[in-house]
């Protein structure tokens, strides 16, 4: 499983702060903590308070690029932030996120193939995150449509089907991953699919749980890649348990650290 | 609008070894032996590179083997001294490598004793200049005895030592680890036996480019199918990334077919089996044969005109397809 680390958001208060300050220790160190701990990839976000968003994400890149060789998935709602840090990511990036509206496609489909990055695009459109599998379908389809139309590699795109706290919209999680298999579907080759995993236990008191059978399930659906606390160790042996089962890697007795070994 | 082949493309390589060690790198070989680096299934030019050709190396023993008639006449007299029957090997036979197999340290089988075995390794070293690979006769007390002397005596020389087993690998790892030499890990046709052993040895710090898998296979008839799909797998976790099941094969294909009725068994006793010359040769040939197009890197061989069979063949194979 492709896992991006999510732990460098200015959501939280350490790499708020670190932000403020300057402080580059902080993000320098929660970037290797992840890469050690099996991360794929790094989520960089500045956080919806920052001021000056392009500045803030600039300094965050360039932290980052000092402790670790992972790809960065550019995080923003702004397309000027993530333009700006495509320019000076070292690795190929991953554009995190669009929607599936036309006119955001429109940007985000050309800034992917000018900087060769791979793009994460969420199955929801202006008028909010659909209800129901073929709502979502439709809009998955639509946005490989239009990225197949400019040229775009489908392997480089990541198809996000929105997950839901499960207090919030229980009756959902179980068609979110019947409409990961139908995802797959859409063209040859396939987009890619992911999961903003953190979200199913926003506002649970049973997090670390949640996450994890739900990933596990996910995989079993066919799951790609995943925005996940790497940290979480018992996270990430429940999905390479869940890929061992599922015979993407070649058992051994060792077989957690023969991954982390990879 | 003309065919388009579907080619793959891996992510990942298979580790290159190096076996001896030439004298301005600090050794006494007059050449070495470099394996590894596919990028992709055997021989698929088009789709992969295969950096490096595989090659044959010539068993020897350090006593003379209990081999059938027609597996021993090439060799003649010489099978009775080591130093005269790798000679032969190379300058007859235009053998690229030896494997030394000290059977004779066996408790049952002459129980030499280290000092001897360790005289007979520095002689091999000073005489001949090939690469060589070192065996030890399969008793795990006496191995552990031997081997580590023969890695100290020959520090310097690169050579590949075997066999290093999930029950036993401590000793000798740490030998050839502390001399500079490279490993044989071997597994008993399991690949999660063979992948967890490559942990166990990297984990007490040898360096995966000196490590050499030896899957254990069957000959033409005795299980080849199996071990076959066993180095294949293996070879397609590597290519996706797999890095403990990414080194070399070395394949025991002379070991395996002189076991086999089918090449010893005689004329008078199966009439319509043909001729035993070409039989045996042809069983050992065609086994190597197999594993190439398994991804084997080594092939260890007994008989001269099977080696010139399968040299012939990995020559052909190597051409642009």
């Amino acid at each position: 499983m492709f896992i991006i680390g999510e732990l460098i958001n200015g959501m939280y208060k350490n790499v708020r702060e670190a932000i403020a300050k300057k402080d580059e220790s902080v993000i320098m160190n929660l970037a290797k903590e992840q890469e050690n701990s099996g991360a794929s990839a790094l989520d960089v976000n500045c956080g919806p308070l920052s001021k000056v968003p392009v500045e803030d994400m600039k300094w965050l890149v360039l932290t980052i690029q000092k402790a670790s060789k992972l790809p960065l998935a550019i995080d923003s709602t702004k397309p000027e932030v993530i333009r700006q840090a495509l320019e000076i990511t070292k690795n190929k990036a991953i554009i995190n996120s669009t929607s599936a509206d036309e006119e955001r496609l429109e940007i985000y489909v050309d800034m992917a193939l000018k900087y060769n990055a791979s793009l994460i695009a969420l199955t929801m459109d202006k008028k909010g995150v659909p209800q129901d599998k073929d709502a979502r379908l439709e809009l998955a389809a639509g946005i490989v449509a239009f990225a197949q139309a400019k040229n775009f590699d489908i392997n480089n795109l990541y198809l996000d089907p929105i997950v839901l706290p499960v207090n919030v919209a229980q009756p959902q999680l179980k068609l979110l991953l019947e409409v990961l298999h139908e995802f797959k579907i859409i063209s040859e080759p396939a987009p890619k699919t992911i999961v903003g995993l953190s979200n199913v236990s926003q506002g649970t008191c049973q997090r670390s749980i949640i996450n994890r059978v739900f990933l596990t399930m996910a995989a079993a659906h066919g799951l790609d890649a995943a925005i996940a606390d790497p940290l979480d160790k018992d996270l990430m042996d429940a999905v390479i348990t869940a890929e061992l089962l599922l015979n993407k890697n070649i058992y051994c007795d060792s077989f957690l650290t023969a991954y982390r070994k990879k | 609008m003309g065919l388009e082949l579907v080619k793959e493309t891996w992510s990942s390589a298979i580790n290159i070894v190096e076996i001896g060690q030439t004298k301005d790198a600090g050794g006494s070989r007059g050449s070495i032996i470099t394996v590894g680096g596919e990028t992709g299934l055997p021989f698929l030019h088009s789709e992969s590179k295969t950096l490096n050709k595989p090659v044959t190396v010539f068993e020897i023993w350090d006593v003379e083997p209990d081999w059938p008639d027609n597996l021993k006449s090439p060799f003649g007299k010489n099978l009775k001294n080591t130093l005269d029957w790798a000679k032969l090997c190379k300058n007859e036979f235009k053998a690229k490598g030896l494997c030394l197999r000290l059977a004779g340290a066996h408790p049952d089988y002459g129980n030499k004793t280290v000092d001897e075995l360790a005289k007979l390794v520095e002689n091999l070293l000073k005489q001949i200049d090939l690469p060589l690979i070192i065996l030890g006769c399969g008793d795990d007390t006496k191995d552990n005895l031997i081997l580590p002397k023969i890695a100290e005596v020959s520090k310097g020389e690169s050579l590949l030592f075997g066999s290093a087993v999930q029950d036993n690998y401590k000793t000798l790892v740490a030998a050839v680890l502390a001399d500079g030499h490279n490993i044989i890990a071997e597994s008993p046709i399991d690949i999660n036996i063979a992948k967890q052993l490559n942990i166990l040895i990297s984990d007490m710090g040898m360096p995966k480019e000196r490590i050499v898998i030896n899957p254990t296979v069957g000959a033409l008839g005795y299980g080849l199918e199996y071990a076959y799909s066993i180095m294949e797998r293996a070879r397609l976790a590597a290519f996706s990334g797999d890095a403990m099941l990414a080194m070399p094969f070395i394949c025991f294909v002379g070991f395996e077919a002189w076991r086999a009725k089918e090449a010893k068994a005689n004329e008078q006793e199966v009439p319509n089996w043909g001729s035993l010359e070409e039989r045996g040769i042809l069983w050992e040939a065609l086994t190597a044969s197999t594993f190439l197009q398994a991804g084997a890197d080594i092939l260890v061989m007994r008989h001269p005109e099977a080696v010139k069979h399968v040299e012939k063949f990995i020559d052909k194979l190597m051409e642009k397809n």
